[in-house]
């Protein structure tokens, strides 16, 4: 909502500085996201004085005009405009002064005059249109002062952040009202210039139907239309606006469109009332009706498209035709236009749902449709029928044609809400006085219509507070109004939380704790994407079809993120990231989701050293299955990791795959390395503990066998095989090399093996060593045809 | 050979002791063999010999031979260790220590990550523990439970992502199924499992139709609290939230909360802090207004607790909620909310070292 600073001061009587006022709002709960100032430019303008005025000896049209700018010496100014008259005065744009268009002032020869500096036109200082003369200015100001100081034009735009809550902010004396409680002073609507007051008589109070200047006004719709009032100015001249009524619509952000529109406007930016006025001439049946529309009913509105309306909707209509969406928008036929003699001025309550749901529906918002939305005062149309007359009677003329219509099919109340003030105490920590609590439900317009009783008094709530509601809505206003610094701020003695932290969050902890410790950076990318694959949930509304599906992996997103790196010219890449998954569930119900670890890594396993000629081996296969086997223990404890085709694969217990692990590929430069990655599951289950074992008290003994091994002969496999056949006492077998070349026969590789012995309760002695060793050899040859390598 | 007299052997061992700390590498190992070998050593045969002798000689040679095997395996000791480092230094000798050591790659944790971790430890120490829920909620769950109208200009304030999941359920109906937009379902999943207290936190993911710009991201981190039990009021969620500012921030930071508005809380509030980078003076970063809003809180409301059949009469509670990523981009100075998505290692690294 745009807020006028001078506005703001005709409701409170009083200069205001735009930055108080800014925190004053703040601190009662409206946050202004920006001051703008209006007519900027205009700070080196000055208000100047025509001593005197000469013809100019080379041109007709021009004046020689000896002009005192304050300054104390006289200034020659060369001028073009007709109306330039010597002892007025004018604003003044001195040499070195930058005007609103972007001129800027020089002294200058003006056929071979000189000149120091402009007298200005309205439209030259950004102010109207006016191009007719220079402006003169009614003022005792001095020359030298400011303009902006003299004249009352002045004025800075405060964009206020209105929270849904509070539609009675979205009006100049909703702020205003605010703002006198903070300053503890009172507020009034502004005069109108030019009016001798309001002088409307009170409406005629009907049900569902009425008269009014000869145009029958009826409620179809009271659920849409709860209330509706009319009234019917004839003989108005519809024109521009005076300056003033312009620079108020303006002020707030509106187009001025002529003395009508901008006075039911300048109505709705005071009293947040949306209204409507309608040329009397184009009602056809002298009718004006709230109903709903009917199927396939069509209306060009304001804005020159053609709408077709449905039955959900409320609309206007005169006795043919729809002319208005009820509380979105006029029709373009019956709009108020320079021939417009008579008026139709309507103002009415519409419901805030069905308003909301039209607008939705005919995806068309208007100022209007965003106030109905949020709730006007249904009960204040008859003050705001009479001040939008008042204003179009001071800047158009006209009469009211009879007395207005006050349609309300139902009377309805304000809630009248019971407010304990020892529930003021339990919900805000210290007792607030009653007298207290009084001044500032009396503060927001509330009417406090007992004492307290039963430990509670009775408040009747304004009407244009429709957020007030329940007995916690008022504890908010003592609350708001007490200033919330002004409560204690204490740590008091507190009972702490039940429930055990998430599980999953410290499963997440470790696998992020252990994945860093293998040299990992941890990502976040996002969970939408392109469709990755069965299952994937499709988004309704995305943003884009690039992201219209969640991820049902997170090794695309992570590969995005390598190609990212790889376009930054970065070779070396290890990424990480935790996060959910998404699949289809049953149908019409929130999707399963899973709890997912991914890794990738590509370039250099360990960083340049000079001692490698500053290079460093890229990461191989070999790295990636380490880096699977330790992810793997920390999302998956229990699963082994096996051999799938090309890949490995974790295996939890019951034989279910959690995991992957592989090479994978990318949209890859010649420059790049391979590209590994893995792919796990997280078991959410509790981990159980590995208690301690003791420590071997025992020497080990080592003995390497180098093997000639067939192709074919799984590594694993063999190795399972020795320590098999190498008894109770093998402690554990590791590969220790392979061999392919010189001296190996086709088809063959060699492998060698480290066997370590250990026996828990005393030292081996070398013979017991020897004998298992020569069993393993044994069985390797008798079973597997495998014979030692020859050295 | 005639049978030496064990004294004189110690006699004539004694004087090579003296001659160890002057023997060089080869000399030594050669020395240690011929006195103290397991199979030739002069001093080892006789000390094995001793069980030969009468018990007086036994008992005087015996002390004699195992304070000289004591002294030589000292000596032999004390020279090789200064063998070993006489060699280290002629190595180092040769380095140029300048040259750089050899590093190995070091990961770290999200800066996102840390700031939630240290977020959630600091109310961890007010007795929070940590709770979590599913990122896909219903809408009832993420709007109606909550105290959001049907079909209110609250909603405005929520841009939502719905999912196609199949099902009769469309937007508006409560049973629509959207992806959360806030952490807030999960307060209620916690009231729903059981009766009060609650004090938790509730780290997560949450996600807003907010096309990517420098501030805005479609998905985005969120951590909420809520504290419900018997006599929890206002002056509680305040004395709460400065003490997190003042561990989060600095000892000196100070708050102020202003009237704000959400669906389920009432009274609701943002708190600001005083800026941590001018101390209140006014820089860029708080806009010149030296105080920085970092969460938005207010009092639960009474209709909520209601939803989860938690009597509103007896218990009153707290909750508040911010944006991790933020304090993150303004802790660290990071103009873009989209490095934060983008995984750049250079991004990463740098932060990965940051306090």
């Amino acid at each position: 909502m745009n807020i006028s600073r001078r506005w703001l001061e005709g409701f409170l009587r009083r200069p205001l500085d735009p930055a108080d006022v800014a925190a004053r709002l703040a601190a009662l709960g409206a946050t202004v996201d920006a001051i703008e100032p209006l007519h900027p430019g205009l700070e080196q303008v000055v208000v100047a004085l025509v001593r005197e005025v000469r013809p100019h000896p080379n041109a007709d049209r021009l004046r020689l005009c000896d002009v005192d700018d304050g300054s104390g010496t006289p200034r020659s100014v060369v001028c073009g405009a007709p109306n330039v008259t010597a002892r007025c005065k004018y604003p003044f744009a001195p040499v070195g002064a930058t005007l609103p268009g972007g001129l800027t002032l020089e002294r200058r020869k003006i056929r071979g005059e000189v000149s120091e500096g402009m007298l200005c036109s309205a439209r030259e200082l950004g102010l109207g249109q006016e191009h007719d003369g220079i402006l003169e200015l009614t003022t005792d100001a001095a020359p030298g002062t400011p303009f902006l100081k003299a004249m009352p034009i002045a004025d800075e735009r405060l964009v206020v952040d209105v929270t849904p809550n509070r539609p009675d902010l979205l009006g100049h004396k909703g702020v205003a009202r605010e703002l006198a409680y903070s300053f503890g002073t009172t507020y009034r609507l502004p005069a109108v210039p030019g009016s001798d007051g309001p002088s409307m008589p009170s409406p005629v109070r009907a049900g569902s139907e009425g008269v009014t200047g000869g145009v029958r006004v009826a409620i179809e719709d009271a659920e849409g239309c709860p209330r509706f009032l009319g009234a019917v100015l004839r003989g108005v001249t519809v024109g521009p606006s005076p300056e003033w009524l312009r620079a108020r619509v303006e002020s707030a952000g509106m187009r001025s469109i002529s003395n009508v529109v901008d006075a039911t406007n300048c109505v709705m930016l005071e009293l947040n009332q949306p209204m409507h006025a309608y040329d009397v001439s184009r009602l056809e049946g002298h009718a004006v009706i709230a109903r709903r529309a009917r199927a396939g009913e069509r209306l060009t509105t304001l804005d020159g498209a053609e709408r077709t309306l449905a039955e959900s909707m409320t609309v206007i209509a005169d006795g043919t035709s729809v002319i208005g969406v009820a509380g979105v928008m006029g029709g373009a036929h019956s709009e108020v236009g320079p021939a417009t003699t008579d008026l139709f001025l309507e103002c009415a309550y519409f419901e805030p749902r069905r308003v909301r749901a039209t607008r939705k529906a005919l995806n068309l918002s208007s100022e209007a449709s965003y106030r109905f939305e949020r709730g006007v005062d249904r009960w204040n149309g008859p003050e705001v029928l009479r001040r939008a007359v008042e204003i179009i009677q001071a800047t158009a003329g006209g009469a009211l044609d009879g007395e207005p219509i006050d349609l309300q099919p139902q009377v309805a109340h304000p809630p009248r809400i019971f407010l304990r003030p020892a529930r003021v105490a339990q919900v805000l920590g210290v007792d607030v006085p009653w007298d207290a609590i009084e001044r500032y439900l009396v503060a927001i317009g509330a009417t406090v219509v007992s004492k307290p009783e039963d430990g509670r008094i009775a408040v009747d709530v304004p009407g244009w507070r429709p957020d007030l509601l329940a007995e916690i809505d008022l504890i908010e206003e003592v609350a708001r109004l007490h200033g919330y610094d002004n409560f204690p701020t204490e740590l008091r003695p507190f009972r702490v939380g039940e429930l055990p932290s998430a599980l999953s969050e410290e499963l997440d902890a470790a696998i992020r704790r252990g994945l860093v410790a293998e040299g990992l950076y941890e990502v976040q990318s996002l969970p939408l994407g392109p469709e990755d694959g069965p299952g994937a949930v499709r988004l309704l509304n995305p943003l884009s079809a690039e992201e219209g599906y969640l991820r049902t992996r997170l090794l695309p997103g992570l590969v995005r993120r390598v190609e990212g790196n790889w376009a930054a010219h970065t070779r070396d890449v290890r990424l990480f990231e935790l996060g959910t998954t998404f699949r289809l569930g049953r149908p019409g119900e929130p999707p399963a989701e899973e709890r997912r670890v991914a890794g990738v890594v590509t370039g250099a396993r360990e960083p340049a050293h000079w001692s490698g000629a500053g290079k460093a081996p890229d990461a191989d296969p070999w790295d990636l299955r380490s880096l699977f086997e330790a992810a793997a223990a920390l999302a998956h404890p229990g699963a082994t990791v096996q051999v799938d085709g090309g890949e490995w694969v974790a295996i939890a217990k019951g034989g279910l795959e959690v995991g992957r692990a592989g090479p994978l590929n990318g949209d890859a430069p010649p420059w790049a390395g391979l590209l590994l990655g893995f792919e796990l599951l997280i078991d959410g289950a509790p981990r159980s503990v590995s208690g301690f074992k003791p420590l071997p008290g025992t020497p080990a003994a080592a003995r390497d066998l180098s093997l000639l091994v067939p192709a074919g002969l799984a590594a694993a496999d063999l190795g399972e095989a020795i320590r098999k056949a190498g008894g109770k006492l093998v402690e554990s077998v590791d590969v220790l090399d392979e061999y392919r070349g010189a001296g190996v026969p086709a088809g063959h590789r060699g492998l060698a093996f480290r066997l370590r012995y250990r026996a828990p309760d005393r030292t081996l002695r070398d013979q017991e060593v020897d004998a298992s060793v020569t069993k393993v050899l044994k069985v390797l040859r008798e079973q597997h045809g495998i014979e030692l390598r020859a050295s | 050979m005639a049978e030496s007299h064990p004294q004189s052997l110690l006699d004539a061992l004694r004087p090579r002791l003296a001659a160890v700390p002057g023997l060089d590498a080869a000399a030594l190992e050669a020395e240690q063999i011929a006195v103290l070998g397991r199979k030739s050593g002069a001093l080892t045969a006789l000390l094995r010999s001793l069980a030969t002798l009468a018990p007086e000689e036994k008992r005087a040679v015996g002390a004699a031979a195992n304070e000289l095997r004591q002294a030589f395996e000292a000596a032999f000791e004390a020279r090789a260790s200064a063998l070993a480092s006489d060699s280290a230094g002629a190595k180092a000798a040769g380095l140029d220590l300048t040259m750089p050591g050899r590093r190995r790659w070091v990961g770290a944790e999200h800066p996102v990550t840390r700031v939630v971790d240290e977020i959630c430890e600091i109310f961890h120490g007010l007795g929070f523990n940590r709770a979590v829920g599913p990122e896909a909620e219903t809408e009832w769950m993420n709007f109606g439970a909550l105290n959001f109208p049907a079909d209110h200009p609250a909603m405005d304030m929520h841009d939502t992502f719905y999912l196609d999941v199949g099902g009769d359920a469309r937007p508006g109906d409560g049973k629509a199924v959207l992806l959360r937009t806030h952490t807030s379902p999960v307060q209620i999943r916690t009231m729903m499992a059981g009766p009060p207290p609650y004090r938790v936190v509730i780290p997560g993911v949450v996600y807003r139709k907010d096309p990517f710009d420098p501030s805005h991201a479609p998905v985005f981190a969120q951590i909420e609290g809520l504290a419900v039990d018997e006599g929890i009021s206002f002056v509680d969620l305040k004395g709460t939230l400065l003490h997190f500012a003042r561990q989060f921030f600095s000892p000196s930071t100070t708050v102020r909360f202003r009237p704000s508005f959400f669906p389920f809380t009432e009274p609701s509030a943002e708190m600001d802090v005083s800026c941590f980078l001018c101390q209140g003076s006014g820089c860029s970063a708080c806009k010149g207004t030296g105080w920085m809003e970092i969460l938005g809180c207010g009092m639960v409301h009474p209709t909520v607790l209601e939803h989860c059949k938690v009597d509103p009469e007896r218990f009153t509670g707290f909750a508040f909620g911010m944006g991790p990523q933020r304090i993150a981009m303004l802790r660290y100075g990071i103009p873009d909310i989209r490095l934060l998505y983008e995984g750049d290692m250079r991004f990463l690294g740098q932060l990965g070292r940051a306090g």
